[in-house]
């Protein structure tokens, strides 16, 4: 029987959640790396039992970790004895090492100011589909990198920073991440990547060179309502039997483009409030999608005290509130931008976390939910993988 | 031998107790102590310095003797209590929210 591995990412540490696939009785391991913030862990499609993790302290920087178990077990990569002790042993440590590539420059700041490009974390860490070694990394201040000997070292994908409107990118309230990293499966050499709040990007070419693409998007708080970059993007979702449909959750409203992201109208419909974090496709219904409205920018908790994840299966603009089992009185927590996941069982499963500590699960599409857990840290992240 | 004594999260990452001992070659320095310490615990690179300007990090401070050397040049020669192993090179985590 299929089963499931869900990845949960807090300010306190990692969790790692399984159950069969009834996903309804859940054992909880954890915490690793207790006291730090864990800002993503994802598992490589190509091999599950490697699973990447960025390990985040505002004291001690940036730690990259892997475990080639499935998490019962990690390291950071190149730094075990054995593999130093090996004549083609990397030099330890160089696992952390995220340095940009060539003169970094300067980009704005709140105020307008010209401030140096200086790396702060990893936000996003994406596993290839076809090699366990490769993976890419989005990062703060932002850049991509791309690791191709399993964590061990890390090279800039300059070409994106280095793009002639770098200079005018801008942190947006948390920071000038690199948050969204998504690689068409049928054309590898098409890559997606969202940055706030500088906007959405497309590679064509692996990452050699990007357009900007965010054609439609407008944000009130720029005056140019054809600014080509400046947008906060807070997630981007397609389906992969589609990937040419993108999803984006803005920081204000909710957009869809039918053509690789050349193009984007909105498709916020009936919401109670298009503004929000998380956006996500179904597993087998490519224009069913989810998202957890949130009051205002100004308000980062969900409105009239309700807990409700919002489930569109038109490809957005006809929403329905999916409650059953989720808290719909008192309630005043957030969703963050990868707090949400879809695993790839037949009964497709919803999960996301919350800034409060609980973590949801939908075994049904989201007519259902329960509580994995209720008293986790803050949670950051939420990734799931579906094992055999 | 030099004794540097690590905040918990460090000590966790190496795998190490509170206390480690270091072999310097050459003046004892904040730098010196530190190439050595990441030399011998290569997973610390970066948690303490900058990976490339070897500048301190911001939420961290050098304890020595009693005294606070966050701010004195990294180069600076260590006291000699701190070169005989009579006193710990302490690196401490700074008070800051968390």
């Amino acid at each position: 029987m299929s089963k499931v591995r869900v990845l949960v990412g807090t300010k306190k540490g990692a969790f790692i959640c399984t159950a069969d696939g009834k996903r309804t009785n859940w054992n909880i391991e954890g915490p690793y790396f207790g006291g730090w913030e864990m800002y993503h862990l994802k598992g490589s499609p190509a091999d599950p039992n490697v699973i990447y993790a960025s390990q985040s302290s505002s004291w001690f920087g940036q730690v990259i970790q892997r475990s080639d178990d499935g998490g019962k077990t990690w390291n950071t990569p190149g730094s075990t004895e054995e593999e130093r002790m090996t004549m083609f042993g990397f030099p330890g440590g160089e696992s952390n090492k995220f340095v940009y590539d060539g003169l970094a420059g300067t980009h704005k700041t709140f105020d307008g100011t010209e401030v140096p490009w200086v790396f702060k974390r990893v936000w996003h860490l994406e596993p290839s589909f076809d090699d366990p070694h490769t993976v890419l990394a989005g990062v703060e201040d932002a850049a991509l990198f791309k690791s191709s000997n399993g964590g061990k070292t890390w090279e800039e994908i300059s070409g994106l920073r280095k793009h002639t409107t770098g200079k005018d990118w801008q942190p947006g309230a948390g920071g000038m991440c690199l948050h969204t990293i998504l690689v068409d499966p049928k054309n590898p050499n098409r890559i997606y990547v969202a940055i706030s709040a500088a906007g959405a990007f497309r590679s064509d070419d692996g990452g050699a060179t990007w357009k900007p693409i965010n054609k439609g998007l407008i944000s009130n708080f720029m005056p140019d309502p054809d600014a080509e970059v400046g947008h906060c993007v807070h997630r981007i979702a397609f389906h992969p039997s589609n990937p040419e449909r993108l999803f984006m959750q803005k920081h204000w409203d909710v957009m869809r483009s039918d053509n690789a992201g050349d193009e984007w109208v909105e498709v916020s419909g009936n919401l109670p409030s298009d503004f929000g974090f998380p956006i996500d496709v179904h597993a087998h219904e490519p224009e069913t999608i989810y998202v957890v409205p949130i009051k205002s920018d100004a308000e980062h908790f969900v409105p009239d005290g309700k807990l409700r994840v919002y489930r569109s299966r038109t490809g957005g603009n006809e929403w329905e509130p999916l409650t059953n089992g989720l808290p719909q009185r008192d309630c005043y927590v957030n969703v963050l931008r990868e707090a949400m996941a879809v695993d790839r069982l037949d009964d497709c499963g919803i999960y996301f976390g919350t800034t409060s500590g609980e973590v949801y699960v939908s075994p049904d599409g989201g007519d259902h939910w329960s509580p994995i857990g209720e008293h986790f840290p803050s949670v950051l992240s939420v990734e799931v993988q579906t094992l055999p | 031998m030099i004794r540097v004594v690590l905040p918990h999260h460090l000590r966790v990452l190496a795998n190490v107790g509170a206390e480690v001992e270091l072999d310097v070659q050459g003046p004892v320095t904040p730098n010196t102590v530190l190439d050595a310490l990441e030399e011998k615990y290569p997973m610390l690179k970066g948690t303490i310095r900058d990976h490339v300007s070897k500048k301190r990090r911001d939420f961290l401070r050098f304890f020595v003797c009693e005294t606070d050397i966050s701010h004195d040049p990294q180069d600076a020669p260590l006291p000699e209590a701190v070169a005989s192993g009579a006193e710990p090179f302490y690196v401490v985590g700074a008070v800051a929210g968390g």
